[in-house]
């Protein structure tokens, strides 16, 4: 396995909303400008601290959706029903505001290009953004590697970077979809959660020995590595990483 | 030092004078916990007191049913700063249960379902300070909000309140629970703001 | 209210440890599991960052985070393995 993430020292850093691009009805990526921001790894996060006037705080995580570019991450974020910091973000944010964030974190959940092994991402609605920074950083390194995903999402409305995704898809990168409730036109398999059938069809087979990164909300996430340790994965090389609450 | 961000306002937070320092009030019922919601049965659910000499006085689902039932309004105020007024309950008292027990200990250590503990002088459990609640707002407490029973001390920070109680130990020495040796204050007093060690 | 994992606490224990925690590995006193701190279940961060063995539910790391002090108990491990 590759060598950990080597860290600066971790502290809240201010940084500054320098462009917003709208992903689906409910998700948008912040570019945020962080002067001094040491690199980061595919797969690693920042926390995001938000400050009201009387002092109140909430701090939420969001993964890093971008390839490591100088003084400029990317965060997409979702909206979540009753969340406190999502709304914010995903519609109150806008160009040039202030955000505190504090990052990289994370030395467990990456995926670098020095790893020669295969391999399987599984992400359940925005848990696809830690994954699409690995599908980034596989491009922009050349690897060779095979890379698999499977997008488990609500609706085809609700697929975050689709069209990248899409136009990446060739060539060796296969991206499958799951529908949990609305499935395109003409889809082969009614709309339904990730189940074995499913994994047998679309994912790297256990005897590939792929690495695995599973992303998403903690039942998705639990299911779905039980589902790869019952079809003969190895446990270490599982990884996951749940996503919270509002 | 923390930027206030442009806009940021966070869920709906009133401050009025009516509550401890450093308390807003919440609409909602926030859920916090320390580890997975316990899943206690009604048939093996017991509540047991244990004294000093080492008595074990125990009731099961029924028996604590078959003492007074005591409805309730207080106010509730979480050490992470939200406060519910108003909060409706039904429970027994911890004065109906300790009515025949003996002791001459002074503090409590109170045990719940999933290994929480937490401590408090036995006074504070007297004089209608207590119940063992299992009623909220009308229907059975929910598991995620300490069902089937939880432990009621609202005068006290609700770190207190342990939720899926399932008994208490009466000694005459006080030993800090799950969050009191962590820095979180031995008593406890939200109108003294008693937060964290040394407030 | 459901829980997360150790990723998630790698903010809060990256400022305590300024190295990355979540990829070091640690023993459980309960079961003896070793595995990464990512790996733990993890409850709070309010009133206090709880992290769980996935194994047997032990406690093996907690944080409390109170204006200009942190208190840190990690008697849930019997050892952390730091990677450089």
């Amino acid at each position: 396995m590759a060598r950990a993430a080597v860290l600066g020292r971790l502290t809240w850093r201010v940084a500054t909303v320098a462009a917003i691009r709208d992903e689906t009805a409910t998700a948008r990526t912040l570019v945020l400008d962080v002067p001094g921001w040491p690199g980061h790894l595919a797969g690693q996060h920042v926390d995001v601290r938000l400050t009201a006037a009387d002092g109140y705080t909430a701090v939420r995580s969001y993964s890093i959706a971008s390839d490591a570019a100088g003084d400029r991450i990317e965060i997409t974020v979702e909206q979540v029903r009753d969340g406190e910091v999502s709304p914010y973000l995903a519609q109150v944010a806008a160009v040039g505001i202030p955000l505190e964030v504090r990052g990289p974190v994370g030395g467990w959940f990456t995926w670098q290009p020095d790893q020669r092994e295969p391999v399987q991402l599984v992400a359940g609605g925005s848990g696809v953004v830690p994954l699409m920074a690995m599908v980034r950083a596989h491009a922009a390194a050349g690897s060779a590697t095979p890379i698999r995903l499977l997008y488990s999402t609500r609706r085809p409305d609700t697929v975050i970077y689709r069209d990248e995704l899409a136009r990446r898809a060739g060539a060796g990168r296969p991206v499958d979809f799951a529908y949990t409730r609305v499935t395109p036109p003409g889809w082969p398999r009614p709309p339904g959660r990730v189940d074995a059938a499913l994994l047998a069809a679309a994912t790297f087979a256990p005897d590939v020995a792929p690495t695995c990164y599973v992303c998403g909300p903690t039942p998705f996430v639990e299911a779905v590595a039980d589902l790869l340790l019952a079809t003969g994965h190895d446990a270490a090389r599982v990884r996951t990483e749940r996503f919270g609450g509002p | 030092m923390a930027i206030v961000t442009p806009g940021f306002t966070g869920r709906r937070r009133d401050s009025s004078t009516d509550l401890p320092p450093g308390q807003y009030l919440t609409r909602d019922f926030p859920v916090l916990s320390a580890g997975p919601t316990p899943k206690v049965r009604l048939d093996s659910w017991e509540f047991t007191i244990t004294t000093d000499p080492g008595a074990v006085h125990r009731w099961d689902w029924a028996g604590l049913h078959a003492l007074p039932a005591r409805t309730f309004t207080v106010d509730l105020h979480c050490v992470t700063r939200w406060s519910k007024l108003g909060t409706t309950w039904q429970g027994v008292s911890l004065d109906d249960l300790l009515e025949n027990v003996e002791t001459a200990a002074e503090y409590a250590l109170v045990h719940s379902y999933g290994g929480y503990t937490t401590n408090l002088p036995l006074a504070d459990l007297l004089d209608g300070q207590a119940w063992i609640a299992h009623t909220y707002d009308g229907a059975d407490l929910t598991p995620e909000h300490g069902g089937p029973a939880r432990l009621l001390v609202p005068h006290l920070y609700l770190w207190k309140s342990a939720k899926w109680v399932r008994g208490i130990t009466l000694a005459p020495q006080d030993e800090p629970g799950f969050w009191e040796r962590l820095g979180y204050h031995n008593y406890g007093d939200p109108w003294r703001e008693q937060r964290y060690w040394g407030d | 209210m459901t829980h997360l994992d150790g990723n998630a606490a790698g903010g809060d224990l990256g400022e305590i440890f300024a190295v990355d925690m979540t990829a070091a590995t640690g023993q459980c006193v309960g079961c003896g599991r070793v595995a990464p701190v990512a790996t733990a279940l993890a409850y709070g961060p309010a009133p206090g960052l709880v992290l769980r063995c996935p194994g047997c539910d032990e406690v093996l790391i907690r944080v409390v985070t109170a204006p200009g002090r942190t208190w840190l108990d990690v008697r849930g491990l019997a050892y952390l393995q730091l990677l450089e």
